[in-house]
């Protein structure tokens, strides 16, 4: 059987590759700063905030031992059963956003974690409060050393975000099967947006490398501390 | 939402546990599926001539960077474009395993090129032939190594065995969702208990992983990381 | 004769470690290499059983030509047991298994006569109680020990040495050099790439003294030792004799 692509696909996936990528770089954006905040309650929640420290535990062992399509079917489908309805892009986002911060949760308390004690016993010796050491000392640090873990994030956040076409946003996915439906053409349709994909990640795989590169600082690297 | 909603709920329960065993049947068959395509993948990547060695590392970037339902999906389109039928649920362990394959070829990868370039001496030596030593020698540490990477593994793939709802498998989340549309307000009781359904099922996978870790362990040969 | 080297040739890069070795061992014999760090000696152990391939000259192993393209090199590999400065046993194995290995995989022994020989083995190296340890729960001295009882389970026609106790602690080296001077007294033929003079002049037939890729000058012990017939030699036994103090 012969394979047909047609060039009007082209304006429709456009469309959706845009909206692809706002989701994705949406979602990595919210989902990074609280996943920030639940990194600093894990590793600096004791006495007082030791509630906390609790609550963001719990959030993070939730919504990384649950699948990504429950909780975005859980936010579009069930949420409305209780009185809370979204439109699905907002319903996708959300659960995107929150879906990552865990994860995004778990890189950060890795590097803060690996940012050397003495760093903390320094900035302290100086007169500097906890929250200063933190803030201007182990945070700038610990920001460098997640790039790695952070970019392998991003590109799972973009192929995540096509499960959102399951509650009818219409990003890339999504747009792919409206025009699947209209032209019986599944295969040959999946195969473009396939390669959309392949291009997508491709550009962002670059751009994450130059930006580590960038930002490398000598002597702060990945591997070999403890 | 009130008790009697979930005490209605548990009336389900069956079902979605007999939809939970197809999640675990597809878990089943993807992780071998990408165990053993992962494996030769990564001595390809690592052990092969140039030009195959490329080739392996183009087929673990194409199947780590096309999204998980995205393969689902052309998995049960494509045979079917050239007239070859195959049911929803092996589309879906193909897709998966492939998928799952290029990750795992990543941490058997990462194992082989960890051990220290004299036990691959130390083998051929003793007159073993190059096969010979990676079968009894590097092959049996890399997988040792591999524990630890591969339980991971193990906790993402169980969670995109849902992903196979999108191409009609009736897997647990297909349940819930016959479930919610006979009756609609049971829709998140029966998603909660989905969720922690598999709450349960990847934190005693994870702890049974590392048990096996545990037993497996060989004074001296751990995952150096 | 047993093992005749001839002309041998090796470059790294722009570096000639190899420039033309020529010599020769009987059966039987005993032949310690010395020389300064970095002369090749153990590149020209690894071109003897080619886990480096020299680039040009001849190796016989008997009537075998070990360089010609046509030998099967891992049979020739099970006849020539080597020991490595760092061991290399097989971390996933324990001792038993080590010395197994080689004896089920390639001489295709059953597992049962292989147990009896690895057995065997660890006694002659002492070291019978400690089959079921893990490489990383022995000693540095007992690794190698467990690496000579390798080796020898495979009955090699020779065994190569490559300085097996360089990556010892001090108080440990005693013990691998007597099992190897026991070795020595058995019959054993042995090529031993070592630093440790006492054991050279107490063991070897011959002393073979390489520098810069080239045999320098060789002899019995008694006489390199003593009347050196080259500057270079007697400058090298100098240095080494500073650095270790005299009679070892």
């Amino acid at each position: 059987m012969s394979l047909v692509f047609s060039w009007d696909w082209l304006p429709r996936l456009s469309q959706g590759l845009l909206l692809t990528v706002q989701l994705t770089l949406l979602s990595m954006a919210f989902g990074g700063f609280l996943g920030l905040v639940l990194a600093v309650l894990r590793v600096y929640g004791r006495g007082p905030l030791y509630p906390a420290y609790l609550l963001a535990s719990a959030y993070i062992h939730v919504f990384r031992g649950t699948p990504l399509l429950v909780q975005v079917m859980t936010f579009y489908y069930a949420l409305p059963t209780v009185g809370v309805r979204f439109s699905p892009v907002v319903a996708g986002l959300l659960a995107l956003t929150l879906n990552t911060a865990a994860y995004q949760a778990e890189y950060f308390r890795g590097a803060i974690q690996s940012v050397r004690i003495g760093q903390m016993q320094a900035a302290l010796a100086l007169g500097l409060s906890r929250l200063q050491a933190v803030r201007y000392v182990v945070l700038p640090q610990a920001l460098r050393l997640v790039i790695p873990p952070w970019s392998n994030e991003l590109i799972y956040m973009v192929k995540g975000s096509a499960v959102v076409y399951l509650i009818g946003v219409l990003e890339l996915m999504g747009q792919a099967k409206n025009i699947a439906a209209r032209t019986f053409r599944n295969f040959e349709v999946y195969i473009v947006v396939a390669l959309f994909y392949l291009a997508l990640i491709l550009v962002l795989s670059l751009g994450l490398r130059w930006v580590e590169r960038r930002m490398r600082v000598p002597g702060l690297g990945v591997s070999g501390r403890t | 939402m009130t008790i009697e909603h979930w005490l209605r709920v548990w009336n389900y329960l069956p079902i979605l546990l007999q939809g939970l065993s197809v999640n675990l049947a597809l878990l089943g068959g993807l992780i071998t599926v990408g165990f053993i395509i992962g494996v030769v993948v990564a001595l390809l990547e690592v052990y092969a001539p140039p030009p195959l060695r490329l080739v392996a590392f183009g087929y673990a970037w194409i199947f780590r960077s096309i999204p998980e339902i995205l393969l689902l999906l052309l998995m049960w389109f494509g045979p079917a474009q050239f007239g070859i039928k195959i049911s929803p649920f092996i589309a879906a362990v193909l897709a998966l395993g492939l998928r799952s394959s290029a990750y795992q070829a990543e941490i058997f990868r990462g194992a082989l090129q960890a051990i220290p370039v004299g036990q691959a001496l130390a083998a051929r030596a003793l007159g073993l032939s190059r096969i010979g030593a990676i079968r009894y020698v590097l092959l049996p540490q890399a997988l040792r190594l591999s524990l630890a990477g591969w339980g991971n593994e193990f906790a993402v793939v169980l969670k995109d065995t849902t992903l196979a709802y999108a191409i009609g498998v009736v897997e647990v989340m297909r349940q819930a969702r016959y479930i919610g549309s006979r009756e609609f307000p049971l829709t998140l009781p029966a998603y909660i208990t989905v969720a922690l359904l598999f709450l349960i099922l990847t934190y005693a996978g994870l702890f049974i992983i590392g048990k096996a870790e545990r037993r497996l362990r060989i004074p001296g040969l751990e995952a150096r990381r | 004769m047993l093992l005749r080297v001839e002309d041998l040739y090796k470059r790294y890069g722009k570096e000639d470690v190899l420039k033309g070795v020529s010599f020769s061992l009987d059966k039987g014999e005993t032949k310690v290499i010395i020389g300064p760090s970095g002369t090749g000696k153990s590149t020209l152990l690894r071109c003897i059983n080619r886990l480096t391939e020299p680039d040009r000259g001849r190796i016989w192993l008997e009537d075998t030509e070990i360089t010609s393209p046509k030998v099967n090199i891992n049979r020739i590999r099970s006849q020539i047991g080597f020991v490595f400065q760092d061991f290399n046993l097989f971390t996933h194995l324990t001792a038993l298994d080590n010395v197994r290995l080689g004896l089920i995989r390639v001489k295709g022994m059953s597992k049962k006569e292989a147990t009896e020989r690895a057995m065997a083995e660890l006694a002659r190296v002492g070291l019978a109680d400690k089959a079921r340890a893990y490489p990383a729960e022995l000693s540095g001295g007992q690794q190698q020990r467990v690496s000579i009882a390798r080796a020898l389970a495979m009955d090699p026609k020779l065994i190569l040495f490559d300085e097996p106790t360089s990556a010892l602690d001090p108080e440990l080296i005693g013990e691998v050099l007597a099992v190897m001077e026991g070795l020595a007294r058995s019959g054993m033929t042995m090529l031993v790439v070592t630093h440790e003079m006492g054991f050279a002049r107490t063991v070897a037939d011959e002393i073979i003294f390489m520098e810069r890729g080239v045999i320098v000058e060789q002899g019995p012990p008694e006489q390199l030792f003593r009347s050196p017939k080259h500057p270079r030699t007697a400058e090298f036994l100098r240095r080494i004799t500073d650095l270790y103090g005299g009679e070892q």
